[in-house]
């Protein structure tokens, strides 16, 4: 039974997708750990004393992050499902960043320009 | 109709029969053969979700219609216990997969149950949480911050729900069926939900709990 499953790895063998390995969970784990306590030492003992700059570089730690649970989690790569998994992580990446920039950017703008005080009368 | 239009007709309609432009036997699918990549898509539609809900917080984080604001609320040390908890539960399911693919039965009911006590602990810590912000007049009716914060926060949270009630189904399935290729099917699915709801709490610290700080 178990030597069935474990033999048809070919074509639609349903252990395409790896369960990886004790090194690779026990890696991915130590990597959280570090890129989640940095952003948080950055913040609670405000190291950087500058706004703008933290809110930058714990945003990168984020994105880092995600990728470092993807690669080592969730085992994402190209050749999963013949590359139908990573096809469709783009896709959904493209959306989300349209989702979220053009929702940012747009209201925003429609904040900004309905400030009161703001002169209507030079808007023809 | 002559006798022989109606012998070309028939003839006609069997030779129609017998051109097939598709393939009449399906080729063989072995059973959840494609249950992964279904299961992935899945994961990326509720991707969206968390997508437009963060979208919204982004819009309206800062609304706090003379409230409080993420300063006066928000916990950092609660948070970075919540966060510890999921990610041990994480690599705790890890170890259940791991364990599973050795079929070792018991090692695997183990590594899930701890797995579970993580996320009741995680669900633990986010209930008080919520529970101290309500009592403290911070509800999800006090302003456009905090509608946008508990919605974002509370479906997460529900997602954790779900696949905490997920995973104790599954420890009875394997308690009754073994490790059959069904249940580490099954196993695989909540493996990758599980992990997946762990990437969507980094973007829900990062982006409400520790820029909030920062505002």
């Amino acid at each position: 039974m178990s030597s069935e499953a474990h033999g048809d790895h070919g074509g639609h063998g349903d252990h395409a997708q790896a369960h990886g390995s004790f090194r690779g969970y026990l890696t991915g784990f130590l990597l959280s750990v570090v890129l989640t306590a940095i952003p948080f030492w950055l913040v609670m003992n405000n190291v950087l004393d500058n706004k703008q700059a933290t809110a930058i570089v714990i945003m990168a730690f984020a994105v880092v992050q995600i990728v470092v649970h993807m690669v080592f989690f969730l085992h994402m790569n190209g050749r999963s499902e013949g590359g139908w998994t990573m096809l469709a992580l783009i896709f959904t990446i493209i959306l989300v960043v349209i989702a979220l920039t053009g929702s940012l950017w747009v209201m925003y703008h429609l904040n900004a320009n309905m400030m009161p005080g703001h002169d209507m009368s030079q808007m023809q | 109709m002559t006798t022989a239009d109606i012998a070309a007709r028939h003839d006609a309609e069997t030779a129609n029969a017998e051109t097939v432009f598709y393939l009449k036997d399906e080729h063989d699918h072995p059973e959840g053969s494609s249950t992964a990549l279904g299961f992935w898509i899945y994961l990326m539609s509720d991707c969206l979700i968390f997508a437009v809900l963060f979208a919204i917080y982004g819009v309206l984080g800062a609304n706090y219609a003379a409230g409080p604001s993420p300063k006066d609320l928000f916990e950092l040390p609660l948070v970075a216990l919540n966060t510890t908890m999921l990610l041990l539960s994480s690599i705790t399911y890890g170890f259940a997969m791991l364990t599973m693919e050795k079929g070792r039965v018991a090692a695997t009911q183990i590594w899930l149950a701890v797995t579970g006590l993580f996320g009741l602990a995680f669900l633990s810590i986010e209930l008080y949480e919520f529970h101290h912000l309500i009592e403290i007049g911070a509800t999800p009716q006090r302003s456009a911050f905090l509608s946008a914060f508990f919605t974002l926060v509370g479906t997460h949270g529900l997602h954790v729900t779900f696949g905490t009630v997920w995973l104790v189904t599954l420890m009875v399935q394997v308690a009754k069926h073994g490790l059959i290729a069904a249940n580490r099917r099954r196993l695989m699915c909540l493996s990758m939900f599980w992990h997946f709801l762990d990437v969507v709490w980094i973007g829900v610290f990062t982006f409400v709990y520790l820029t909030g700080m920062l505002r």
